[in-house]
């Protein structure tokens, strides 16, 4: 049977309902015990997005762009009308500076091999902040050996907040491009995108996003924020694993050079001379993950079909509450969030290493993050081994909280009597 | 709790471990070691470092530092204590038939000498039921197989 597409009725203010929602989720039906806190490495599937993935399949499969039969043009059509979802869901000027990539870790990449020699030389600067991800951090290494560039880390202060003030005061003429989250993967800080880009801006230098925590649960309007390229994850946005998106400013994108090459991405090839695409089909060689876009299409349906203020309303006061709960549980130290911290917290238990406590948390059927998150500098910093992380999504609520309460108090029972 | 999961996470945190976790014993390095080796375990951050004082065909001392879980603390706190006088080769049968029980495999019948110190190792027996956490405490003996191999070169080991 091809399913209906999914459509929930916007809820009224106050009307979020996270119990309701949480039956849109297949996986609470296998596992009707689960507290999933671990949104922010991955989100959970709605039915819309499972169900979507096999209706495409079913009914317009075939492969895109260039067939000339009905099938070929549908598919392509749905292709296509993915990526006009995305450019709206980002508000973006237009639909050719949306580039699907397998994830935001490719995006960056893409970024750095395409624009990155074509634009920097020796001496120029590179700036990132002290909580990225491995993914916004180890490809600008490797651009830095391999052009000789330098790699300036804006620090975030004491409370974990960004602090502007160093950052303004790390840019220099030759600051070229400057690469943040616009959410902490680990303390779930909030970083003043706008103002840094303003800052940036008056540089000369490019900004990179990293929206992957961002995208799933707020407004993320990408000409209000101002910066040149954003990347986010589909899978962390309730959508497919391997689909993702580079958006780019046109004129950032098109002055990019090819970084992967093959079929789909050129207009005209001879033996000894390719005339490539224009973007974003320049950067998207080969068949695409066809499915995995029309399924990341429907999970931005879902999203909105919610409202993304209603998501970040609740998912902020749904954080305050777990904040308030668990500083209230004797050894637990939270990890500073700064002022504003959406969705995201870290925290240790005294004495008791994060793998322990994810073990007895995961006999609890809460299922939590714990390590260093992809994040060591930042553990190095902060001297932790690591953390135990919880992460929010729609279908969480406060009894879920309350789960991870009684499931940290038996940890303390068992490691700290 | 239910008592199902009370009952898994006691067959996991076991007194002894709990013990050896929060007070490992022989956790210092050695003055004059022969060998040495680090186990590190990328996934959780855990490291650890195993001394060594080899004298003839016997293990004469054996220490370690690092951080970690409590399984992997305990299992380096059990493991020297085990191993303290042993010959290295029985040492190494002793690792094949803890491997083997962690892991679920096969090592064949243990030497009758070595019972003792099988049941001591016992109670870490209880991570089979945690696949993930089985690395915890195989990660000491990765460090002491490393060491005995590569004498001081101080080789790091990884279970990733």
């Amino acid at each position: 049977m091809a399913a209906a597409p999914l459509r929930i009725e916007k809820p009224s203010m106050g009307g979020f309902d996270p119990r309701r929602l949480r039956r849109e989720f297949p996986i609470f039906t296998s596992h009707p015990d689960l507290v999933f806190l671990d949104s922010g490495a991955s989100a959970q599937k709605p039915r819309s997005v499972i169900d979507g993935l096999a209706e495409f399949y079913r009914n317009d499969y075939a492969n895109v762009h260039r067939g000339v039969y009905q099938l070929s043009a549908r598919s392509t059509d749905r292709f296509e009308e993915a990526r006009e979802k995305v450019r709206a869901f980002l508000n973006a000027a237009d639909e050719r500076e949306i580039v699907f990539v397998r994830g935001a870790t490719e995006a960056i990449n893409l970024v750095a091999q395409s624009w990155g020699p074509a634009h920097l030389q020796a001496g120029d600067e590179i700036v990132i902040s002290d909580v990225e991800h491995h993914s916004n951090l180890v490809p600008w290494q490797m651009l830095r050996d391999r052009l000789g560039l330098r790699l300036i880390v804006a620090p975030t202060d004491a409370t974990g907040e960004f602090d502007l003030a160093a950052f303004e005061a790390l840019l220099t003429p030759r600051t070229r491009l400057v690469a943040v989250t616009h959410i902490s993967n680990v303390t779930g800080a909030l970083l003043p995108i706008e103002r840094i880009v303003r800052l940036a801006h008056a540089k000369g230098a490019k900004v990179l996003v990293d929206g992957c925590q961002s995208v799933p649960r707020m407004p993320v309007d990408v000409q209000a924020l101002g910066c040149d390229f954003l990347v986010f994850s589909g899978h962390k946005a309730y959508g497919p694993t391997g689909t993702g998106v580079l958006y780019g400013r046109y004129d950032a994108l098109s002055a990019m050079p090819p970084w992967q090459t093959g079929g789909g991405m050129i207009l005209h090839v001879g033996l000894d001379h390719t005339e490539f695409q224009e973007p974003p089909h320049r950067f998207e060689a080969g068949t695409p993950d066809i499915a995995g876009a029309v399924g990341l299409g429907q999970a931005l349906d879902f999203i909105e079909g919610i409202g993304r203020e209603a998501i970040a309303e609740h998912e902020q006061a749904l954080t305050g509450y777990a904040v308030d709960r668990l500083s209230r549980i004797p050894d637990v130290q939270l990890v500073g969030g700064g002022q504003r911290r959406l969705s995201i917290l870290s925290f240790n238990l005294d004495g008791v290493h994060p793998h322990d406590v994810g073990t007895v948390l995961d006999q609890h059927h809460v299922a939590v993050r714990v390590g260093h998150h992809c994040a060591q500098p930042l553990m190095d910093k902060l001297s932790l081994a690591g953390t135990v992380r919880v992460s929010l999504g729609v279908y969480n609520d406060e009894a879920d909280i309350d789960r991870l309460a009684a499931a940290i108090e038996a940890c303390r029972e068992m490691f700290l009597r | 709790m239910s008592t199902e999961t009370a009952m898994d996470l006691r067959e996991l945190y076991q007194d002894i471990i709990l013990d050896h976790g929060r007070h490992p014993r022989n956790f210092h390095a050695l003055e004059h070691p022969t060998h040495l080796a680090r186990g590190h375990n990328p996934l959780c951050g855990d490291r650890v470092t195993i001394y060594l004082a080899v004298e003839g065909d016997h293990i004469a001392d054996v220490s370690f530092e690092g951080r970690g879980c409590a399984i992997s603390t305990a299992a380096a706190s059990l493991m020297t204590e085990v191993l303290k006088g042993k010959t290295v080769e029985e040492a190494r049968a002793l690792f094949a038939q803890f491997h083997a029980r962690v892991t679920g495999g096969e090592a064949g019948e243990p030497p009758e000498a070595l019972q003792d110190d099988i049941e001591r190792l016992e109670p870490l027996t209880g991570v089979k039921a945690f696949p993930v956490r089985v690395k915890c405490a195989t990660l000491p003996w990765h460090a002491f197989e490393a060491a005995l191999k590569t004498g001081l070169a101080g080789e790091t080991v990884r279970t990733e």
